[in-house]
């Protein structure tokens, strides 16, 4: 009891310590941003490998999130006997707020955060960061400014798709696993659809990328050691993106859905 | 006082809790031509990234060209980073560019050529180290010597003042590693740069040095000409050029 309280502290502590990292690599990040049309190949580069082609997957899920959030919304309003012309309503509300950034984001840092990490993790320990650095080339701006700006964009962007996919896919399930007409469902869905829940998701969905993005380059970076270091830090930084994505997601509920 | 180009003082560095330098000092003038040679992993790759701060001192300090390195701001540290070539121990080249995008990073990034004049130093560069058919191929391509030379040709591109070559001959065929001491020899003889080379290659020590320094313990051992190294009767430094496996160094 003692020692795995002692370890949560010793975890705690590390929390912080990386937060206080990550926390500077965003000022560098930032002062970067002087240099961007030096770097608009780059990224440019990466708006495609980390945002196009993470589209595929974003669709996938998107299809599945709607169509059970379709099904587990009408199981739960036989239960309580709601009617079913509200279907749309709720799961509307549930994709366009909640289910398509948060899901998206954390789909998002299995791939991209992932995949960033372990490539500049691998960059650091063959010293191809260390040859860049002395090459005179600040590796923020030619490395982190690129990746952090294309998952800053590229979230929002496969949100919008996520949004509309996983409405069809709920739609598909309503019609033909619940038995409600596609009207029923679409007239629901658009008697409570708000701009502006549909314009916070994405602001939401921004904050998400930046984070994969600055803690994809800030655990890479900070990779240590062999193979079994840049795994070490992928994982990590996976788990910290995703601890961060839902602690914002909360906050965000707070600020922007007030209860009275 | 009379500081050299570069002034290594009381240089002192640990990693955890592992003291690799302990108090190293030296002088580099400039133009000269200097080998440090020492036992693998007493700090020689270690020294050398300190003198382009890739790694900080715990304590002293590295001055180069009257600068102290750790007062510079991040745009003159760049500056100076500029003047420095440096063929890494690993090659450490970049592996999703080619080779020739990799000799090529660096003028593409000062943006002071154009896309030609790239391509021309690029394979002048390339020629130089004798590679002359691997332009296109990504470094995972490539041999070790090889990868070695490509790392070689990135750090002489954009004409250096001074080169830091970390084991430039180590994995080469004795024919190739000779070609590359006399390009050593060739760019600090005919464009006066400053030459600083890690080896433990002893025939290219001797052929391509002004002064060697052997690093023992943590410190400077010895420092001298070519000459009063051959000739010491230091038994540390004796048995390391010998290569005898009995001595005063402990293994
Ligand atoms: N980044 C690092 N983290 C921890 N320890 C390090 C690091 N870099 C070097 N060391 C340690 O410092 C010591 C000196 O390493 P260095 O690479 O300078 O040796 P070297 O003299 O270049 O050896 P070799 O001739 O084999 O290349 C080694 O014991 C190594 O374990
Ligand atoms: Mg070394």
């Amino acid at each position: 009891m003692a020692n795995s309280l002692q370890e949560l502290g010793h975890y705690g502590i590390k929390f912080v310590g990386k937060l206080g990292g990550i926390t500077m690599l965003t000022i560098k990040f930032i002062l970067s941003l002087k240099e961007i049309f030096r770097s608009s190949r780059l990224i440019f580069e990466q708006l495609y490998l980390i945002g196009v082609k993470s589209l595929p997957l974003i669709v996938i899920i998107s299809i599945f999130v709607g169509a059970v959030s379709a099904w587990q919304a009408a199981y739960q309003f036989k239960f309580i006997g709601a009617p079913l012309r509200f279907l749309g309503n709720a799961v509307g509300k549930a994709v366009v707020i909640e289910l398509a950034p948060v899901l998206s984001a954390i789909a998002f840092a299995g791939r991209v955060g992932a995949g960033v990490t372990a490539e500049l993790g691998t960059m650091r320990v063959t010293e191809q960061i260390d040859a860049l650095e002395s090459m005179g080339i600040n590796p923020v701006r030619y490395l982190v400014m690129p990746r952090v700006l294309a998952s800053l964009f590229m979230v929002p962007f496969l949100v919008i798709f996520a949004d509309f996919v996983a409405i069809v896919g709920a739609l598909l399930i309503s019609i033909v696993g619940v038995d409600v007409s596609s009207s029923l469902f679409l007239d629901g869905f658009r008697n409570s659809f708000k701009l502006s829940d549909f314009i916070n998701g994405l602001i939401k969905a921004g904050v998400f990328g930046f984070i994969i993005g600055i803690v994809g380059c800030y655990e890479g970076f900070h990779a240590k050691g062999g193979a079994q270091g840049v795994g070490e830090a992928t994982t990590t930084s996976v788990v910290i993106s995703t601890v961060l994505i839902l602690i914002f997601n909360f906050i965000f509920a707070l600020i922007l859905f007030r209860l009275q | 006082m009379d500081l050299s180009f570069i002034e290594i003082e009381n240089l002192h560095k640990s990693f955890d809790s592992q003291q690799v330098l302990k108090g190293v000092n030296l002088g580099i003038d400039k133009g000269e031509s200097i080998v440090i040679i020492g036992q693998s992993g007493c700090g020689k790759s270690v020294l050398l990234k300190h003198l382009i701060r890739l790694l900080e001192p715990d304590e002293g300090r590295i001055v180069v060209d009257r600068n102290d390195l750790s007062q510079l701001k991040d745009k003159e540290l760049i500056h100076l980073r500029q003047r420095f070539g440096m063929l890494f121990q690993s090659a450490a080249l970049f592996d999703s560019l080619t080779v020739e995008e990799n000799v090529g990073l660096g003028l593409r990034e000062s943006r002071l050529f154009t896309d030609k004049e790239i391509k021309k130093i690029v394979n002048e560069k390339l020629e130089m180290v004798g590679l002359t058919d691997a332009n296109q191929k990504k470094p995972a391509q490539l041999s070790g010597g090889m990868r070695k030379r490509v790392g070689l040709a990135r750090a002489i591109a954009n004409n250096p003042e001074v080169l830091l070559y970390d084991e430039p001959t180590t994995g080469l065929d004795p024919i190739i590693a000779d070609i590359i001491d006399e390009l050593i020899l060739n760019l600090h003889q005919k464009l006066k740069v400053t030459s600083i080379v890690v080896t433990h290659d002893m025939k290219s020590a001797f052929k391509v040095a002004q002064r060697i320094v052997m690093l023992y313990d943590g410190k400077v051992e010895i420092n001298g000409t070519p000459e009063e190294i051959k000739t010491t009767d230091n038994q540390i430094v004796r048995q390391f050029i010998e290569g005898r496996a009995k001595g005063p160094i402990k293994v």
